[in-house]
């Protein structure tokens, strides 16, 4: 079953409904393709420009962890960047940042996107290896409707921070061809925590242009090309001892498309594309560190797709052969305090070569009117590289057998079955899947983390990460109440993890020690949410959602970055015209933290927010009015995915307005 | 072929542009050799018959190892000589008396008609690189020969050169031979070590250990992993083992001296407390 949910606020929802037409008209995700039920609740969307980061974080199962203000990263099932499939449009990407500072969702900006899709577990490897799912970014969709030329200009303030925003988009639409370029400006200051506690280092600049054009070529045939830049200057991390002075990404992209409702093959879908990323850490504005450096970052991905959908009876077929070549490179200058010693250099990243092809298929068979079952798989060719043979030697310090490229052979299954009444849905999904280790788990040279306080060395020698994996969820539905609960539980195996290597020297001047990765034979992974919701009238409804995650190794240690119980409560007031919503947030106690891996236990906390929305039409024109208080109550606190327990937001008063001009 | 082969290098010929530059200039001509290529002359030693070139990389002598390369020149021909016998000896003139240094003896280098070559270990200098003169004697047809000439020995930058009294009440040196040419890798590492057994003579030590702990005293002491102990080597006469550099920049070679019976000569351990050995090398790079 796919859920298509109205990803703008209810009273746009509703706008559309009237319209019966999904447009890209603002710069707001206008929906969420949610394979496996991964429910983002329409509820909680309440600014038309949020960044990237907020929306995702409004699904159930994803969390953001934030090491500042901006370049949060995506974590799905608790597990994050390395166990996930990330991509933009189906297109692979790579962060070059040996710290994760720049997740790929912090290279585009809502403005770029239609939609985002989220999907769970072995659901989510149709781009890609994963074991903990896959999120796809998706772009607009080209369109030949010969509606002309629109544009539409976004605006957007916030108190906490004087956090400013500004877009503006063109589109021309013909019947031939249609071209759409759009910019977003985002400045932001440092933001106040709870009690007007300034954050330091917590300011961000990016700015993102990009430009899609498409071209009918024949009655079935559309070729489309986009090119995205975005870069963010000034970007500060105040639960890191770094800044960033740029990060820089180019994303390109040539697609055909071959579209054809009366053939068993509906359509068939090749991309080439190349995207490159040059991220520069910067400690300048770092009044006292304990030595200086340089450490920048360069990643560039070429790579391909083609897709195919096939219709045959009452089976869905979807294909996909993909392949990509990525060059990561990083590396690190530190410049002795003593001005006679020479500037100290390593690669931190040694000029890692990844090469992957794969091919997955998936069939959906409808076994009755009411009941598919569905099975996919993916198997893939995965090989390293290491380029540099200064890297290569340098790694060999650690071990001196290895050797510069390492081949591995990666498949993931998955299956389930789906049944919707009128009354229910239920869900029962099985999968296994297989990754290979990231280029800092394999590669790594001297990472330093500053959460636990750990230099990091990769392991070559690492096997695939597995996860057996069994999720279920259901829906009841009665009238006006609802109620609906998911869940999912990975068994993993050969689990990916840093452990401390008491012999090994730290490099890092005040660091703990050095941790290697090595593998736990085996950690387990579990959520739980369940949700409800109550329709007191046509305008008001209650909605309220707990959740439940769980977290061990083979160990017998908790697991790091497991996510409390969470709550969230709150009732709608829904009219055509206007909507309001008071929203109840919170976390319980982290008890089930992980000391043994960095981690302290993180405080219960509650936050209140109120958004409201207006919108407005004046012929065919349209403005959308956004305006809200979060943290009303200027909570000072922080949860436990805030890298550091660096404290979130305080008061925040925000509006944000778009006017669409037909 | 596999599909997991064929896909790969179609992909890879999808995305490369093909570029290939044809430099095959094939020169027939057999190239002139130069028996000096890549070393700079450091000075000419003249007597009546001969003039006597020295040469080493950097065209210096400096304190610690030195690899020098010789030729002798007939002063009337301009010839060079390939069938000579030399030996050398290194002197440094001090205030109430002279001593000399560790050297190798001198050999034809290998591949070469008129060169030949040995090394110096220099290990102190005045420091306007005044005080050593160097001797050569050699045989050209069964006459001996003999050229004196005083030399500048520059101090070198770092301490790749340590001279010291053990706790056996005996003088000691120890040189740093390689790297050379330091890499972020596991480098080779190979030093000298001789015993002052008199003013003129400072033969080989044989069969102890001497113990490597290399740090970054600009990193917080940093140390490196797969360090090995540096051992005897018969075939060259010198100490050898495994030197584990993480980074560029500049390290100190920690070391202790061992005997044959494993009492420390010295050195002591780096702790926390004693950041540095009395006895270490330093490494720039």
């Amino acid at each position: 079953m796919i859920f298509g949910l109205g990803f703008l606020f209810s009273a746009l929802t509703f706008a559309q409904e009237l319209e019966a037409t999904v447009e890209k008209d603002t710069t707001q995700l206008d929906e969420v393709i949610l394979i496996g039920q991964r429910k983002l609740s329409n509820y909680r969307q309440e600014k038309t420009l949020s960044s990237i980061d907020e929306y995702l974080e409004k699904s159930n199962k994803v969390t953001m962890i934030k090491r500042g203000n901006y370049a949060w990263e995506p974590s799905l099932n608790n597990m994050d960047s390395q166990r996930l499939v990330v991509t933009i449009d189906g297109m692979q990407i790579f962060g070059a940042c040996t710290d994760k500072m720049d997740p790929i969702t912090s290279y585009v900006d809502v403005s770029n996107l239609e939609q985002v899709s989220i999907d769970s577990g072995q659901e989510g490897t149709e781009n890609g290896h994963c074991v903990g799912g896959g999120i796809n970014l998706q772009m607009p969709q080209s369109k030949f409707n010969g509606s002309g030329l629109k544009s539409s200009v976004d605006l957007g303030y916030e108190t906490n921070g004087n956090y400013k925003i500004a877009g503006l988009e063109l589109e021309y639409v013909g019947n031939k061809f249609y071209v759409n370029a759009d910019g977003i400006f985002r400045k932001s200051d440092n933001y106040d925590a709870g009690g007007n506690k300034e954050v330091l280092y917590s300011q961000f600049q990016k700015y993102n242009v990009s430009l899609q054009g498409g071209y009918k070529l024949a009655e079935n045939h559309v070729l489309d090309a986009n090119v995205i830049y975005d870069k963010a200057t000034d970007v500060g991390y105040p639960a890191l001892p770094m800044d960033v002075s740029l990060a820089e990404a180019l994303i390109t992209s040539l697609t055909h498309t071959y579209k054809n409702d009366s053939t068993t093959i509906k359509s068939w879908e090749s991309k080439l594309y190349y995207n490159t990323i040059t991220h520069i850490m910067d400690d300048s504005k770092r009044p006292d560190v304990p030595i200086r450096m340089d450490m920048p970052g360069w990643s560039d991905t070429y790579g391909f797709y083609t897709k195919a959908t096939l219709k045959e009876n009452k089976h869905n077929i979807l294909l996909n052969l993909n392949g990509f070549y990525n060059r990561s490179l990083a590396e690190m200058t530190m410049y002795p305090n003593d001005p006679n010693q020479p500037a100290m250099f390593m690669y931190t990243w040694p000029d890692i070569r990844t090469l992957y092809t794969g091919i997955y298929a998936k069939d959906a068979f409808a076994l009755s009117q009411d009941k598919t079952v569905s099975a996919s798989a993916r198997v893939g060719y995965h090989q390293n590289t290491v380029a540099e043979e200064v890297g290569l030697e340098s790694l060999q310090i650690f071990y001196p057998d290895m050797d510069d490229s390492k081949s591995r052979f990666l498949m993931s299954l998955s299956a389930d079955y789906k049944v919707k009444k009128d009354s229910y849905d239920a869900t029962f999904g099985l999968g296994y899947g297989e990754r290979a280790p990231s280029v800092s788990e394999g590669y790594g040279f001297f990472l330093f983390n500053s959460f636990d306080n750990f230099d990091y060395i990769g392991n070559p020698n690492l096997n695939n990460e597995k996860a057996l994996e069994a999720n279920l969820a259901a829906n009841y539905h009665a009238n006006q109440f609802k109620i609906g609960f998911e869940t999912s539980y990975f068994y993993l195996t050969d689990y990916i993890i840093g452990e401390v290597d008491p012999s090994l020297s730290a490099m890092t001047i005040g660091a703990n020690g050095v941790k290697v990765y090595q593998a736990l034979s085996h950690a387990s992974i579990f959520d739980f949410y369940v949700n409800a919701t109550y329709d007191i009238s046509d305008a008001f409804s209650l909605n309220t959602t707990l959740g439940y995650n769980y977290g061990k190794g083979s160990n017998n240690e908790n697991l790091p970055f497991i996510k409390p119980f969470s709550y969230l409560a709150e009732i709608n007031y829904t009219r055509n015209f206007f909507n309001a919503a008071l929203q109840l947030d919170g976390n319980g106690n982290q008890t089930n933290y992980s000391s043994y891996y960095g981690e302290n236990k993180t405080a219960a906390f509650a936050i209140l927010n109120l958004n409201l929305g207006n919108i407005f039409y004046v012929k065919s024109n349209k403005m959308v009015l956004k305006y809200g208080v979060e943290n009303i109550l200027d909570t000072n606190y922080s949860t436990y995915s805030d890298w550091n327990n660096i404290p979130r937001q305080g008061r925040n008063f925000y509006m944000n307005v778009s006017f669409v001009i037909n | 072929m596999k599909l997991k082969y064929i896909l790969p290098i179609l992909f890879l010929a999808l995305l490369s542009t093909a570029c290939s530059s044809d430099d095959d200039n094939n020169n027939s001509t057999p190239p002139v050799i130069n028996e000096v290529e890549g070393l700079t002359k450091i000075q000419e030693i003249v007597n009546n018959n001969h003039t006597i070139e020295l040469y080493s990389k950097s065209g210096h002598f400096y304190t610690g190892y030195n690899n020098i390369s010789l030729r002798i020149k007939d002063n009337t021909t301009d010839a060079f000589f390939e069938d000579v016998t030399i030996s050398w000896m290194p002197v440094m003139q001090m205030p109430t008396m002279q001593h000399a240094c560790p050297y190798s003896a001198i050999t034809k280098a290998p591949g070469r008609d008129t060169v030949y070559q040995g090394n110096i270990i220099y290990q102190m200098t005045n420091t306007d690189g005044s005080g050593w003169s160097l001797t050569l004697n050699y045989t050209i047809d069964g006459t001996d020969y003999s050229v004196t000439d005083t030399i500048t020995v520059l101090q070198y930058e770092n301490q790749n050169v340590a001279s010291f009294m053990g706790t056996d009440n005996t003088r000691y040196v120890l040189a740093l031979i390689e790297p050379q040419n330091p890499k972020i890798a596991i480098n080779n590492m190979k030093v000298g070590l001789y015993k002052m057994e008199n003013m003129m003579s400072f033969p080989v030590v044989e069969n102890y250990t001497i113990t490597l702990d290399p740090r970054m005293p600009g990193m917080g002491n940093h140390s490196s992993p797969n360090n090995t102990d540096l051992t005897y080597r018969t075939v060259d006469g010198t100490y050898q083992g495994n030197l584990s550099l993480t980074m560029t920049g500049y390290w100190v070679l920690n070391l202790k001296l061992l005997d044959a019976t494993d009492t420390v000569l010295k050195g002591e351990s780096v702790t926390e407390e004693n950041p540095q050995s009395s006895l270490y090398l330093e490494l720039e790079f």
